[in-house]
């Protein structure tokens, strides 16, 4: 087994074991306390943290201090990286910065556009985009330079993620999509959440097709539904998500109350349902705002204790 | 054929530009903002009336030509007796034809619009953006679309996650561009195209302000 970094997550991937990773969204203010009291929920249960990078465009603590506060609790941070903020300068600069405090990994994205969020009149930059970022991050990892040609002292070794939405349409450029990540550097990816199963799986099914399973570590995305309306609320507002009418009606059809544990219930029996499928490297458990539940979902889905790795 | 697409100020900027200024001279352009109904000699007569309510005394007005074009000078020559009388130049052209007044008069000028984007007419009163002139032109490997102008993103690798439909996540009004692309590219039978890693961009093709002197 060749490591390419210290990454603990890819130790577990590359050892054949099935990855669980989770999320914590930085607070929106200077305690550090709201990030310890989040990963503490979820430590025992995941391999990796990913630590997100003002999602939704609401300006919050920056991930990569996030990261580090992760990072000295002893647990393996995914810096969290969109292009939206940052020109290659100071995304390289943040990469230098990440892999000094020992953070192994990142996910690289795009990121929502800025109208979604509290500055909606500031200037989006994309100087790159995810795919650029995925390329540079392992240029200089793996070829010790800086995009402008430079040597790297001490080049930093992180291993490299990117996302992928097998659900936004057209659904025919998804797959190509995602094999011109796996050319431009990615070794993992996290999905977006999944709750049209049937669709991800004809995804990962060409994916599988084509030999990019193999190419790649494919964590499959999941977020538990805490009620009906959210349901409702996923399935209509948020641009690129696929919820099917069977997942609103089963909990419209729960009596109010019981609505999150069959919200946790439909979100254990996908991860049973995909853990079988050939392909599916791992999970990504973003339960937002609701981190207490993480452990729950992780262990029903047959996944807990997790691995240890040197 | 192009045009510089504008929009009315809201009235508070206005008020708040004009307020030390009480003796207004108003100019029109008989091109651009004449299509885009923003200051067409339509317009420059009902900015007189909110003028004159606001209690500005408007010394004169005209619609020039064309405000951006050198000749403007005839037209400002024409008017100096009014012109010369006001504090300030209300202008409702685009900013091209804002700058090219105020390098010509010693006055204070006040710009009615707000210049968005050189567009194309598309239809009748609908004008898209369609170039953002950014120096390095990726349309031979787009199918003639451009990411850099019709993605919000301005994304040359392909789309983001928030394609809903075939319309932008941010406004349903808005095509995504790398849908139109895929479709193109997949009419004209190019769609290899679309597997080609396109490297960081040259954002310094042009480096603002752009300045070229054609040689020989």
């Amino acid at each position: 087994m060749s490591l390419n970094t210290e990454s603990k997550l890819e130790k577990i991937l590359k050892a054949g074991h099935l990855a669980v990773t989770s999320e914590c969204g930085p607070p929106r203010g200077t305690s550090l306390d709201k990030i310890e009291e989040k990963a503490n929920l979820i430590k025992d249960c995941v391999d990796a943290i990913n630590v997100t990078d003002n999602q939704t465009s609401v300006t919050r603590m920056c991930s990569l201090a996030a990261c580090i506060k992760i990072k000295l609790m002893g647990l393996e941070p995914v810096l969290q990286m969109v292009t939206r903020d940052r020109n290659r300068i100071a995304m390289q600069s943040d990469i230098l910065g990440a892999a000094a405090f020992g953070v192994n990994n990142m996910l690289c994205l795009s990121g929502d556009h800025q109208s979604f969020g509290d500055c909606a009149t500031g200037q989006n930059v994309h100087d790159l985009d995810s795919m650029q970022l995925v390329q540079t991050v392992r240029h200089m990892r793996d070829e010790g330079k800086f995009l402008g040609g430079g040597d790297i002292a001490g080049p930093p070794k992180i291993f490299v993620g990117a996302a992928a939405n097998p659900f936004a349409d057209p659904f025919e450029v998804r797959v190509p999509r995602l094999a011109k990540k796996i050319a431009a550097g990615a070794e993992f990816i996290q999905t977006q959440c999944i709750y049209n199963v049937e669709k991800f799986e004809k995804w990962l099914e060409i994916a599988r097709d084509r030999g990019l399973t193999e190419k790649v570590f494919i964590l499959a995305g999941v977020t538990p539904m805490k009620s009906a309306g959210m349901a409702r609320y996923m399935k209509n507002r948020v641009p690129g998500m696929d919820v099917p009418d069977e997942i609103v009606k089963r909990l419209s059809d729960t009596p109010k109350e019981k609505q999150a544990d069959e919200g946790i219930k439909i979100c254990i029996e996908t991860m049973q349902r995909l853990k079988e499928v050939k392909g599916v490297a791992g999970f990504h458990v973003m339960a937002i705002e609701w981190e207490e539940k993480v452990p729950e979902l992780v262990e029903g889905a047959g996944l807990y204790p997790r691995p240890e790795v040197d | 054929m192009i045009r510089s697409i504008t929009r009315r100020k809201p009235d508070e900027e206005l008020d708040r530009l004009l307020e030390h200024q009480n003796r207004v001279f108003i100019f029109g352009c008989g091109t651009c903002t004449t299509l885009t109904n923003t200051g067409g000699a339509e317009q420059v007569q009902a900015m007189q009336e909110y003028l004159a309510s606001k209690g500005k005394l408007v010394t004169g007005s005209t619609v020039l030509p064309v405000a951006c074009d050198n000749l403007t000078h005839e037209g400002l020559r024409a008017f100096s007796g009014q012109i010369n009388q006001a504090s300030a130049l209300v202008i409702m052209s685009c900013a091209f034809g804002v700058q090219n007044i105020a390098s010509q008069l010693q006055k204070m000028v006040i710009p009615a619009l707000d210049t968005l984007f050189i567009g194309k007419e598309t239809g009748v009163g609908q004008f898209n953006e369609v170039c953002t002139q950014c120096g390095t032109c990726v349309l031979g490997e787009t199918g003639g679309i451009c990411p850099v102008t019709a993605c919000h993103k301005g994304l040359i690798n392909g789309p983001c996650g928030g394609t809903n439909n075939g319309k932008c996540e941010i406004d349903k009004n808005k095509d995504c561009a790398w849908t139109l692309i895929y479709n193109r590219l997949a009419e004209i039978g190019q769609l290899d195209l679309m597997k080609r890693f396109q490297p960081p961009r040259n954002h310094q093709g042009e480096p603002s302000p752009g300045k070229i002197l054609l040689e020989g």
